[in-house]
């Protein structure tokens, strides 16, 4: 077994983990995030990318003992205080996701995106995004989500609404 | 106002945006243990021994099992899993394997890790039988048998009834085609996960399915066990497409396992597994002839289609041929269609539903056909779609050769025009004449796809012969005293956004804020039966039975509403959050009145019984829906390296009333994305000994953002009589019309170079050979 001290979403917390344990495995099993997904076993898919020190990493191919040490940001940590972070309020007012599986995954890329390149052009964002798989939508609208985000730094200004919420 | 037709934003997202979705591998109950499978590197072999003793002895691992070691219980073998009478597949390979990834053996241990290790401690002999892995080696004299006692590798097969020789000589023209619709996987982002646990009373089972009614009844039979003491529900789940209903060992084999072993039960497919595991789609070889006179009318089509349904026939994979000859005719009106079928087995995956299952390759051949009737008529495409049309005023349209086929409504040609117009297709034409002769440009092609699909599986006996109770879907409408609602509706989504378009209807039609309206779905434990969601069913007779459900609500309703108020019942409107008197705007009671009046007795008309306001309907529907559109697509092809580019795509769809155009847009672009994908990039491939050469998503293709382009999108209407909504169902839609769109489009561009066509999927190395051969590619 091998200790690892890893920071999750700003909580650190220390474990006895099998060496070959992938960072995966330990963040949805053992820190019971579940938000982050596993969709393949080959890194192509992205659904369990995360922040590792601010950089995305495709957690299926990190062993937890590499991440000793180290910030991990997953999804269940873009939110403040309860506030969708301006990516996922991009996501949600342009309906860049269906089935929501492949979706973490794509949030946390997308945020490492706009932090590097805050106004990204269509193609830099398709291209940002090379590394994720999405099979319900056809990335159009997700790539809207991400433009929706990048002009709207602030997140979102609720608006006064009667009922249901209509697309912006 | 009314919120059918407006973009109201997903129920569904907030849970999901931020990592609180609950899909079956997020839970843990205490004591899981993780279940594996030992597959075979063989796709046709004959098993000479399994040894389980060294896995079996590995800290950690509960137990290994080869077929002839599993029972239910009595000390009697298993059943083989629901399937094609006399041909059913084995829940474990019973002494002979039929494709590589069959499992032989299955085993559970503490957690994934160790299961993956002890699956390489079991030891399987096997002796190489001959392979055979497409429809033409399986076809072949002395071809080895799948299934010696029935003495051939043709399962099951329908001629066309009636041959259309007379027909295809006497038209002016006739031409044939081979046409391949090659085997495509589902890859749904989410693998298939199961968990089960019986470990308490009865047997609980998370899924990641699409029709958890169907699947309890399947396990109650199967391990003998009564419905009531089982409870099946799906979750959040990952994407279906069609491969989430089908009955696969893992279904079986981790409940009898949690009964077996009294405590909880996990099995989660990975990537690679789910590539070999989960039936693959399509798979069609057609071999089509046409005959035409010079103005460009179809007079006879005969299209023989072959399909390799795999080592197992799966029903809903035989199924699938038959669709695809129903809709041989597409949205023409030809006057003789002979169209008929045969299913062949080979040491492959079974192939089952897949995103359109049978349509797509039903609207290939048709719309392939099409341009190459254009092509040899000298006619634009446009021009000979046009001319076979079936015309707006010709609805209801009784197909002739296919006796359940009765398009209900559509105006093919608006769509067309409408595609024209979006395309500025005179202009492309110039465009294209223009790149054709600078050699620094890259070609350029256009083709389009004027498409009509079947869809809203309902009416009786259209699921019957699947094993589903029946072709009916249900919705239960209950106020809660508070007068917010719970629609619980017996179809369970895989990501369509059925929360959010279920509580539209049921907004709209009980003049409930939406707010307040919550859709469960998903759980057999909540609704009493459903059917499940595929071939787009669910909007069109699921939405209608939440219609039809909150309409019964509203009669017991405005009783009390009335009652309250002392006013007459046929004087009450939907007014402001409850029912007012109509022209009295101060008499008035709102929901929660009503509601919380509902279930005390001492607060009711006469007659009207106390319990509340509870109403449940299973909607039945007379017909099919028969959605349409037409496709347009714009590539440019670099003559360098034959790589093909999307440049521009048209979506004009018609599928009737929308009830919310962000969930059917969001549904048309994933279906193109899976359409212009099997045209460029995604093919299951086999070697000629069965070895899968895709069993990864490093050589499987699924398109990534930098591949697909932007979507255009327009509209037409043609509502449905069918069902009181009017909707027709989008979901399989784009992936039907797509792929001849993109074909059309590149054989198109490639066309003054002599090539007439290319089967799918249109890689760069298939297009620079075609380019290079300068018309040596048929």
């Amino acid at each position: 077994m091998t200790e690892v001290r890893i920071s999750i979403n700003g909580e650190s917390r220390d474990h006895d983990v099998d060496p070959r344990t992938l960072l995966v495995h330990y963040i949805r099993e053992t820190r019971r995030l579940t938000g982050t997904h596993v969709g393949c076993d080959t890194s192509n898919c992205g659904a369990c990318t995360v922040l590792l020190d601010g950089a995305p990493v495709k957690s299926c191919t990190v062993l937890a003992a590499q991440a000793d040490g180290a910030e991990i940001t997953t999804v269940e940590g873009l939110a403040t205080n309860g506030t969708r972070s301006p990516v996922q309020e991009g996501f949600r007012q342009k309906h860049g996701l269906q089935c929501g599986y492949c979706t973490p995954g794509f949030l946390v890329a997308a945020t490492a995106l706009l932090e590097e390149n805050p106004d990204p052009t269509e193609q830099e964002i398709r291209e940002g995004l090379e590394g994720n798989l999405c099979r319900c939508t056809g990335y159009a609208m997700i790539v809207d989500s991400v433009r929706w985000a990048a002009e709207h730094p602030e997140g979102h200004v609720p608006t006064d609404t009667a009922g249901a919420e209509v697309a912006s | 106002m009314s919120l059918v037709g407006a973009a109201v934003l997903r129920k569904e997202d907030p849970n999901l945006l931020v990592g609180r979705g609950t899909f079956t591998d997020d839970l843990h109950p205490a004591g899981t243990a993780f279940m594996a499978f030992v597959r075979s590197p063989e796709a046709h072999a004959r098993i000479t021994g399994i040894d389980t003793s060294a896995a079996a002895d590995m800290p950690g691992v509960h137990g290994v099992w080869s077929l002839a070691e599993l029972s239910l219980g009595e000390g009697e073998g298993i059943p083989p899993l629901p399937g094609v009478p006399g041909l059913e597949r084995p829940a474990l390979a019973d002494g002979v394997v039929r494709f590589a990834g069959e499992p032989v053996a299955v085993l559970v241990a503490d957690d994934r890790y160790l299961a993956a290790d002890a699956v390489e401690a079991v030891d399987v002999d096997y002796e190489p039988l001959p392979a055979v892995a497409s429809i033409p080696a399986a076809l072949a004299e002395d071809a080895p048998l799948l299934y010696e006692p029935v003495g051939s590798n043709v399962v099951f097969g329908i001629p066309w009834e009636d041959d259309a020789e007379a027909e295809l000589a006497a038209a002016q023209n006739r031409t044939s085609i081979r046409l391949v619709n090659q085997r495509c996987a589902p890859v749904p982002l989410e693998p298939m996960v199961i968990l089960a646990d019986a470990s308490a009373e009865g047997l609980t089972v998370h899924v990641t399915f699409q029709a958890p009614h169907h699947l309890r009844t399947k396990l109650a039979g199967w391990l003998g066990e009564k419905e009531h003491r089982i409870r099946v529900i799906a979750p959040d789940v990952g994407g279906g497409f069609g491969s989430k209903i089908n009955f696969t060992p893992e279904l079986f084999l981790a409940p009898l396992l949690s009964r077996q072993l009294g405590r909880p039960v996990k099995h989660c497919q990975t990537r690679s597994e789910a590539m070999q595991l989960m039936y693959h789609g399509r798979d069609q070889i057609h071999d089509v002839e046409v005959g035409f006179d010079d103005d460009g009318r179809v007079r006879a089509l005969r299209n023989m289609i072959s399909q390799n349904v795999g080592g197992y026939p799966d029903p809903n994979g035989m199924g699938m041929a038959v669709l695809t000859t129903w809709m041989s005719a597409g949205c023409y009106k030809i006057d003789k269609v002979a169209a008929g079928f045969q299913n062949v087995v080979t040491n492959t995956t079974p192939i089952a539903a897949y995103r359109g299952a049978g349509r797509p390759e039903a609207t290939y051949m048709i719309e392939r056909v099409m341009d190459l009737v254009a092509d040899e008529t000298g006619l634009d495409p446009a021009d000979v779609r046009r001319r076979n049309f079936i015309g707006p005023d010709e609805f209801p349209f009784s197909q002739p050769h296919a006796e359940a086929v009765h398009y209900d409504t559509g105006n093919y040609e608006a769509a067309l025009d409408k595609l024209l117009e979006m395309l500025d297709y005179d202009t492309l034409k110039q465009e294209q004449a223009a790149r054709r002769d600078d050699p620094d440009r890259p070609l350029m092609g256009i083709g389009m796809s004027t498409w009509v699909e079947i869809a809203s599986f309902g009416p009786r006996g259209s699921l019957e012969g699947f094993g589903h109770l029946g072709s009916w879907e249900s919705a239960k409408v209950r106020l809660q005293p508070d007068g917010s609602v719970v629609v619980n509706v017996g179809s369970a989504p895989h990501g369509q956004g059925h929360e959010t378009a279920f509580a539209m209807i049921a907004a709209d039609e009980l003049g409930v804020d939406y707010d307040n309206i919550i859709v469960r779905a998903g759980d057999t434990e909540t609704m009493p039966q459903g059917i499940g969601t595929m071939g787009s069913r669910s909007v069109p007779i699921a939405g209608s039975a939440v219609k039809a459900a909150s309409e019964k609500i509203l009669v017991k309703a405005k009783e009390i509403a009335a009652h309250l108020i002392e006013a007459n019942p046929d004087d009450l409107e939907l007014r402001d959050g409850g029912f007012g008197v109509i022209g009295s705007p101060e008499d008035h009671v709102n929901w929660q009145a009503v509601a919380h009046a509902s279930f005390q007795p001492g607060q009711l008309p006469e007659g009207v019984a106390a319990g509340g306001l509870d109403e449940q309907v299973f909607q039945e529907v007379p017909n099919f829906t028969y959605p349409s559109g037409a496709y347009g697509c714009v590539v440019g092809i670099d003559r360098d390296t034959g790589e093909v580019r999307v440049e521009r795509y048209v979506l004009v769809d018609d599928c009737g009333t929308v009830i919310n155009p962000l969930l059917a847009k969001g549904q048309v672009h994933g279906g193109a994305a899976q359409g212009i994908a099997q045209a460029l990039y995604e093919a299951v491939v086999y070697d000629d000994a069965g070895q899968p050469q895709t069993s990864s998503l490093l050589d499987y293709l699924a398109p990534a953002a930098t591949e697909l382009p932007a979507f255009e999108e327009g509209r037409v209407s043609t509502p449905t009589p069918v069902n009181p909504l009017g909707a027709k169902g989008i979901g399989e839609s784009g992936a039907i019309g797509s792929p001849p769109a993109v074909v059309n489009a590149v054989v198109d561009a490639l066309s003054h170079l002599g090539v007439r066509h290319l089967d799918m999927p249109l890689s760069p190395e298939k297009v620079w050979n075609a380019m290079n051969d300068n018309g040596a590619t048929s």
